[in-house]
């Protein structure tokens, strides 16, 4: 059963088209992840999915009961407004102090419930932020580039403290990272975003895709490509004819160089 | 006991405190200060227009008010600074409505009494104006508390529980129109920004929650009220700012706690 289906989704700020025609799904205890460049769309697409923006065409399908959870990019709290971890946790309906305890200690950080948000460290803060997901008990959750601003150290704990979530929950993931590593040793599915879809399946297809290596490049393949690279590859070429059809297995090579 | 005009006065007072203590800790966290501010300016625009058009002041910059408070949210998305549109639009309504003024003959107005508030002169009509609309404010923003409170942390998290930020912003836009439309016979539109911002920061150092720094601004502004009459009786000075001065010395004195606790 899939838990939630984006079916020919277009995204459009003004008269700029920041997504057109995205389908994806994501089926039970999957980890699925979104890489792609700057610009390129994927937070506009977990955002589309969580309702804050509004689709130019397409929809969104959510399966029924699926609950989701929503982990954002680094936020920002103004040092004006006080308040607790735990009363944070409880935004908007409240929910039980069992309930916050749990989340803290799944999210690797059970002794912080009284402490100020403006207190936390980056890596405290963005385990909160998790723990705040994980609340209401999702079976989806959703994660943008939560490692953002945290150290290696930091953001490879907090990627083992998400395989652990998984485990212990096993709620599917859908997440962007810029920490192309990562999403090759922790994947399910990988889809590479650029606008639309360029090409999607099990790390070791992405990563041998000639669309990918047009954006991450070849050799090098690591979070420095990202950068280097010029993203301007032509949105009209075909490429549908390779998704997924490869064995993983078979490409694993291709992976390891592509580290 | 409303015979005597300092109660009246003082009751005035402290229901423009508790309508502005809530309000006014949602300005200081969104930074919207300056909206305030505004949104105030505009509001003498809504009393030349009551006067012309002989309806109720309370009607007239509430109307005024919001429809600032709009313009300002429907043009900040079109790329302009939001200081500059703001510091555009506060002032010039503020000099149309001098000028509309001008223009209302017939009725002689104590432009004075619009601009630095005349809370003495508070009859028991102002009275049920100031605390019917103190309440609609606390309720509106009591129903709405958590709904707001997570969209001014962040929007996405608000969408992801199903919140609309957009609504919850209207809710606060309004409940600021009506603020304003109340407190000018207190403190006038030149000090109503102060009546919301100085209680809220002044509480900020003392509160660990939301709900404790918003409870603590009521509790200042209200403070402030009964002080700063006291004192305006006493030193025969004008009755709104001296309530200001007082709020602004309650800021100063909770920064100083603040700063010591920093030290320690």
């Amino acid at each position: 059963m899939s838990l939630v289906q984006v079916e020919d989704l277009s995204v459009r700020y003004g008269a700029k088209t920041v997504l057109s025609r995205v389908s994806l799904r994501v089926d039970q205890g999957e980890i699925v992840t979104i890489v792609g460049p700057n610009g390129s769309g994927k937070t506009s697409l977990l955002r589309a999915i969580i309702g804050a923006v509004k689709p130019s065409q397409g929809r969104i399908v959510t399966g029924t009961g699926v609950k989701v959870g929503y982990v954002p990019q680094k936020l920002h709290i103004d040092e004006t407004l006080p308040i607790t971890v735990s009363r944070f946790l409880k935004l908007p309906n409240g929910v039980s102090a069992a309930d916050i305890d749990q989340a803290l200690t799944q999210a690797g950080v059970p002794d912080l419930s009284k402490v100020q948000l403006s207190q936390l460290s980056g890596g405290q803060f963005q385990r909160v932020l998790l723990a705040r997901a994980l609340i209401g008990k999702p079976d989806l959750l959703l994660l943008d580039e939560a490692t953002q601003g945290l150290d290696q150290r930091g953001s490879a704990s907090f990627y083992q403290q998400i395989e652990q979530v998984r485990q212990d929950t096993g709620c599917a993931i859908l997440m962007i990272s810029h920490e192309l590593h990562v999403v090759m040793s922790a994947s399910d599915r990988v889809i590479c975003l650029n606008g639309h879809v360029c090409c999607e399946g099990t790390p070791a297809v992405v990563a041998s895709a000639p669309e990918y290596r047009a954006l991450f490049g070849t050799g090098t393949g690591g979070a420095l490509a990202l950068y280097r690279h010029d993203h301007d590859h032509d949105q009209g070429h075909d490429h549908g004819d390779h998704t997924c059809a490869h064995d993983p297995a078979h490409d694993r090579n291709d992976t390891e160089a592509a580290e | 006991m409303l015979d005597d005009f300092m109660v009246r006065a003082a009751l005035a007072g402290i229901g423009v405190a508790i309508a502005a203590a809530p309000l006014g800790c949602f300005v200081v966290w969104r930074r919207m200060a300056y909206f305030g501010d505004a949104t105030a300016h505009a509001a003498i625009l809504g009393v030349a227009l009551s006067l012309a058009f002989s309806m109720s002041i309370f009607i007239g910059t509430v109307i005024v008010a919001l429809l600032m408070a709009l313009t300002v949210s429907v043009l900040s998305g079109r790329g302009y600074a939001m200081d500059t549109l703001l510091g555009v639009l506060a002032h010039s309504a503020l000099a149309f409505g001098l000028v509309a003024v001008s223009f209302i003959s017939g009725v002689r107005i104590d432009l004075m009494a619009y601009l630095f508030g005349d809370i003495l002169a508070v009859s028991r009509g102002d009275l049920a104006v100031i605390w019917g609309g103190a309440a609609l404010v606390v309720v509106l923003i009591g129903w709405r508390w958590s709904a707001l409170l997570t969209s001014t942390l962040n929007e996405d998290l608000a969408y992801a529980s199903g919140i609309n930020p957009n609504r919850e912003q209207l809710a606060l836009t309004l409940a600021l129109a009506i603020t304003v439309a109340v407190a000018i016979k207190v403190v006038g539109v030149l000090l109503i920004a102060a009546m919301l911002i100085i209680p809220a920061a002044a509480a900020r150092p003392l509160s660990r929650t939301p709900e404790g720094m918003a409870i603590a601004a009521g509790v200042i502004g209200i403070l402030s009220t009964i002080v700063g009459l006291r004192a305006a009786l006493i030193f025969d000075t004008p009755a709104g700012p001296s309530i200001v001065c007082v709020a602004a010395t309650t800021f100063l004195a909770s920064s100083i706690i603040k700063g010591l606790r920093a030290a320690a």
